[in-house]
């Protein structure tokens, strides 16, 4: 049915490629239950009725009509409620005829009919997760080959419901005889067998969002890679055979092109684009802060071209694969280790395939388990892997390494945020690497406030406090600004994650936080008001997330705890800013107070008596600048360091790479339509006093007030 | 009795009440006079001028008018202003602005000195009253803040409001058997029909003098509304006297002027005030002076003054009907006691049964409530008969 309505929209010069649709036949097998747009097709609808009367009536003869009855098999559970009434108890099947239903499910089959497991839910989700699973792999690829990523993503509409996504990476490219492989076959990858940080896991995303595709709109995925200068750069149009997993290889060509190497992936699928939450725009404004040393550019289907500039120049660092760390596996994995391991004694295999086991500590694991450390890995049986589990857990074994972490870092967050949150205050925070069942995971923070987030309790006490809309005669006549909640950006591996927020660990640590205590209004243990950006990044070699669609971490309270403590410290920074510009603020109001009033003090004074105005002015000035001088000492936080701020820096012992003057090349070449370019041309300045890795961008010099600017200095 | 000492008092003070004027009190005033007010204004600004240059918060003292600061001078029986000030500093966020409306309040009265002009205190508000240059703030957003300011400015100059060239609106009446001359004009203040003169807020000897006086004592009532009574009785023909009152709390304008009476004329203050707490502080305040004018208590208070009624006793004394009762609620209580306290009011065992009676009585009259005897029985019954007795009178 879907095929036909297609075809109907395409014309007739596509009806080519609609033979190609393997999966598709006109007398339609299972793709009626794979679609849930198009409400079930008569003609086949029909033939079901037709077949349960046929049932009823000659229940011995089904052998005669078994090739239908394989083509319903299929469709059985959604016939089964409305069929049962009829059937009367004579329509049972035996073991026999349902043997002959009996088969193999392939994973693209299964993952075809739950794709909501991979993401695709709605067309505005599947818009997000087919660009998240293209860039997430690009960044993968580019990280791996040490290239700093340059991607160009673009969606343009064809049709009302139909985009076509483009998503272009300057990272190394792909073998050719791979192409059809990674893009045409679901758990198909490189990073499924390994124990190392990576944005994607399973090998399913981008061929499911292939497949997707081709699902809604037949059209092949469209795929042009060149690993190099010297060689040519391929085209491929490959399909997902879904029945058997499989690519199916449309076009094949060679192509030229005007980048050196990298890979261009092109997708047509049904979607609906939509600004706000949830949106592309919102990924790859995040992604953007998340990897500070990536570049993108973004045409949106209006064909509005946004940028996202290269904050620094740093890519991360390499990361290594690491063995499973025993606390971290579970029974079933052992036993299949034993029965798969080169090793030849237990010692051996326990200090070969598992991470921090030193020679030592195996012996200490067989003699607790009463096993020789000689005895051959492969005989080891069930009942005695089980005490060799219980040994491994029991045996006290270091921590897991953590070189296979490549934390963002804290200079990388801070560089991130002042690219892309127009904020006053940033700071960021690193937490030592920890362990959750064995897997080694960073935890990291950042925290942006004030600026452009939202209006500022502190500042305009009246205007953030009340959401008062005033209503006359039934109709709106005034509306306040309402409180802003703080906006949580989660990560995981460098990637956002964008949906299920309220079943995140993330966001129960964060809720679980105190905030009042750090000078934040938290109403009914939401999350806390005011202009706020919370930046929470977990890096792990394996991020146990809830779902396949990676939306949400799981719960595990090692995770929990180091959330909890990296956003208190951050807190715990914020709350020094928050306190001494309550203070600058005061020191201003009393400025300005004396400011407003000296004007009048010197005009009263001259209509009594003739004297010198500017001078009493001056010197009155001159009094105040000295009265107020802790406001004046906050003022020159600009950049210009004074000696005490130059005190306050080293005793903070803040990293040297760290210091304001950093080269910051994203910044230079950005538009200053981004603005905060222009902030951070003013030059942001270290908040060194609140605790290390702050910055703080005076955003609004001029509310200080015009005060001393011509000011009198004696 | 009574008119025995009034006579006699009467005699006396009429042999210098035509000299007084002139020769007693002029010296004492310029004791006082050493320095003009505007000089003392312009000493001000310079004192500003020289903390600034010296980098220094400009500074004003400014005795201070509290009741911890009125001291009750059991000798003089007035009382008199503490010597604690309180420091007024421009750099105090508190007081910044306080500190720029006196400057230019003393701006104001300079200006007023200069053109030999007077204004209300209302009209020195308005005459300071601008918009600060650049905000929407004003110098003074009402009048409550310039009142004062301008007696903060007196204290602090040392000199009187009328120095300063500033009145307050007059409230008050007088009639009887006196002449007076005010700004040169002659006033008989036997020929003042049913308003009586008012009493003008400056009744400095050098605008207003006393030309001729027959009466033999003043009566000074609490409100317009009974002394209109007993001016519609011709009260002051018949006893030969004064008749005055301040329409409630009596203005400095009315207490100067008893003051003079009392002193140049040597006429007795009778006082005719209502049954409560505030009828007794207005006594209290025509007797001693009051906390907030402490220092111009010597040139106010009238030591010699004497309550003859309302008494607490006269409810049953005079058989008075229930309807006149008005009850007392906790403020009264409160106000009693704090009246009570007061260093002039302790000890004085005639008073402190009077408050315990009113107290105890659970209840406060008016003057008014005599004429539920009759229309004109607080004339011609219960004041002569108070006069005649001494005895009842309080202290």
């Amino acid at each position: 049915m879907a095929t036909r309505t297609a075809s109907r929209d395409r014309g007739t010069r596509e009806q080519t490629e609609q033979m190609q649709f393997p999966f598709a036949p006109a007398g339609g097998e299972n793709h009626g239950a794979i679609l849930p747009e198009p409400a079930m097709p008569r003609k086949t609808g029909q033939s079901v009725k037709k077949h349960i009367k046929n049932g009823t009536a000659t229940t011995k003869k089904k052998a005669a009509r078994t090739l239908r009855k394989k083509a319903a098999a299929s469709r059985e559970k959604i016939a089964a409620p409305t069929t049962r009434k009829k059937r009367r108890g004579r329509g049972y099947e035996t073991a026999e005829s349902m043997s002959k239903a009996q088969r193999e499910i392939s994973v693209s089959e299964f993952f075809a009919k739950n794709r909501h497991l991979l993401g695709f839910d709605n067309k505005r989700k599947a818009l997000l997760t087919t660009v998240k699973e293209a860039v997430d792999n690009s960044l993968d690829a580019c990280e791996e080959a040490g290239i700093l990523p340059d991607i160009h993503v673009k969606i343009t509409q064809s049709d009302a419901d139909r985009f076509c996504v483009t998503i272009r990476d300057n990272g190394p490219g792909i073998v050719k005889k791979q192409i059809p492989l990674i893009f045409g076959k679901l758990l198909y990858g490189s990073k499924f067998h390994r124990l190392k940080m990576s944005r994607g896991q399973q090998g399913i995303g981008i061929s499911a969002a292939g497949m997707y595709g081709l699902l809604t709109t037949g059209k092949s995925i469209r795929v042009t890679s060149r690993v190099g200068k010297r060689s040519d750069a391929h085209y491929y149009e490959v399909q997902i055979n879904t029945k058997t997993n499989a690519p199916q290889v449309v076009k094949d060509k060679t192509v030229q092109v005007d980048w050196d190497h990298g890979t261009e992936v092109a997708i047509e699928l049904v979607a609906s684009y939509q600004k706000g939450r949830s949106s592309v725009d919102e990924y790859l404004e995040l992604t953007a802060i998340a990897n500070p040393h990536a570049r993108f550019e973004y045409v949106d289907p209006a064909g509005n071209v946004s940028e996202h500039p290269r904050a620094t120049d740093t890519a991360p660092e390499p990361t290594s694969a690491i063995k499973p760390h025993p606390y971290g596996i579970e029974l079933g994995v052992l036993i299949k280790m034993l029965k798969e391991t080169r090793g030849q004694t237990m010692a051996q295999f326990l200090s070969g395939e598992f991470s921090r086991v030193s020679p030592g500590v195996a012996r200490k694991i067989c003699e607790a388990a009463g096993i020789t450390t000689r005895a051959r890995p492969t005989r080891i049986g069930t009942h005695e892997a089980e005490t060799l589990y219980k040994a491994m857990q029991e045996t006290r074994i270091r921590p897991p390494m953590t070189n296979c972490l490549s934390p963002i870092g804290p200079d990388q967050i801070l560089a991130g945020l002042l690219n892309g949150v127009k904020a006053e205050f940033f700071t960021a925070s690193t937490r030592s690497p920890a362990v959750y069942r064995g897997n080694p995971f960073q935890i990291e923070v950042g925290l942006a406030y004030g600026g452009e987030l939202g209006p500022d309790p502190s500042k305009e006490p009246e205007e953030a406090n009340n959401n008062e809309s005033l209503v006359r005669r039934g109709k709106v006549v005034k509306t306040r600004r309402a409180p802003s909640q703080a906006k949580l950006m989660r990560f995981a591996n460098r990637v956002p994650l964008l949906h299920q927020l309220s079943g995140c660990c993330i966001y129960k640590s964060v809720l679980e936080i105190e905030w009042r205590r750090y000078g934040l209004l938290q109403p009914g243990g939401n999350l806390p008001q005011g202009p706020l950006a919370i930046l929470v990044h977990m890096a792990s070699v394996w991020v146990p997330f809830t779902s396949e669609g990676k939306e949400a971490v799981a719960d595990y309270d090692e995770i929990r705890k180091e959330i909890r403590l990296a956003v208190q410290d951050c807190a715990r920074k914020l709350q020094a800013y928050l306190n001494r510009r309550k203070k600058q603020k005061y020191q201003a109001d009393r400025r300005s107070t004396f400011e407003r009033y000296i004007g009048e003090l010197v005009g009263a004074c001259a209509g009594i008596k003739r004297i010198n105005q500017r001078e009493l002015t001056a010197n009155l000035m001159a009094v105040a600048k000295h009265v107020t001088a802790r406001a004046d000492e906050e003022l020159s936080l600009d950049g210009k360091a004074r000696d005490d701020n130059g005190k306050a820096r080293r005793r903070s012992g803040r990293p040297k790479q760290s210091e304001p003057d950093r080269p910051r090349p994203g910044t230079s070449s950005a538009k200053s339509a981004s603005g905060i370019a222009a902030a951070a041309a003013l030059g942001p300045h270290a908040g060194a006093e609140y605790g290390e890795n702050t910055v703080v961008v005076d955003r609004d010099q001029a509310a200080a007030g015009p005060l001393f600017n011509g000011d009198a200095a004696p | 009795m009574a008119k025995k000492t009034a006579r006699k008092k009467t005699t006396k003070a009429g042999t210098t009440s035509k000299t007084t004027a002139a020769t007693r009190k002029t010296p004492r005033r310029s004791t006082r006079k050493k320095q003009p007010a505007n000089e003392k204004i312009v000493a001000l600004v310079d004192s500003v001028v020289a903390d600034a240059a010296k980098k220094r918060d400009p500074s004003i003292v400014i005795p201070m008018r509290t009741l911890s600061n009125a001291h009750y001078n059991k000798a003089r029986r007035i009382i008199e202003m503490g010597d604690r000030t309180a420091t007024r500093n421009f750099f105090d966020l508190n007081k910044a602005k306080t500190f720029m409306q006196t400057v230019l309040i003393a701006g104001g009265c300079k200006k007023l000195i200069e053109e030999g002009k007077t204004v209300s205190i209302r009209g020195l508000y308005y005459l300071s009253k601008h918009t600060i240059p650049g905000t929407n703030e004003k110098t003074f957003n009402d009048q409550n803040e310039s009142d004062p300011v301008i007696e903060d400015l007196e204290v602090a100059l040392d000199a009187l409001r009328e120095e300063l060239h500033v009145f307050a609106d007059s409230r008050g009446s007088i009639a009887g058997n006196l002449t007076v001359t005010s700004r040169g004009d002659e006033i008989d203040l036997r020929r003042m029909g049913a308003g009586g003169m008012g009493i003008p807020s400056i009744v400095e000897p050098d605008v207003f003098t006393f030309k001729k006086c027959n009466a033999k004592f003043v009566l000074h009532v609490e409100k317009g509304t009974v002394w209109a009574r007993f001016n519609e009785d011709k009260f002051w023909q018949k006893h030969n006297c004064i008749l005055t009152h301040g329409s409630g709390q009596p203005p400095r304008g009315v207490r100067r002027l008893l003051h003079r009476m009392h002193d140049e004329l040597g006429l007795p203050i009778y006082c005719l005030l209502d049954n409560d707490p505030w009828g007794y502080y207005i006594y209290s305040v025509i007797k001693q002076g009051s906390i907030n004018l402490a220092f111009e208590s010597k040139r106010m208070a009238v030591p010699d003054a004497r309550f003859i009624g309302v008494r607490s006793k006269d409810y049953e004394e005079y058989g008075l009907s229930d309807d006149v009762k008005i009850a007392i609620d906790d403020k009264d209580i409160k106000r009693a006691k704090q009246i009570l306290n007061y260093p002039w009011f302790k000890g004085k065992k005639d008073w402190e049964k009077e408050i315990a009676a009113m107290l105890k009585h659970g209840f406060k009259m008016e003057v008014e409530s005599l004429l539920t005897k009759s229309i004109s029985f607080v004339t011609e019954t219960y004041v002569p008969q108070r006069l005649r007795h001494r005895g009842k009178w309080l202290d």
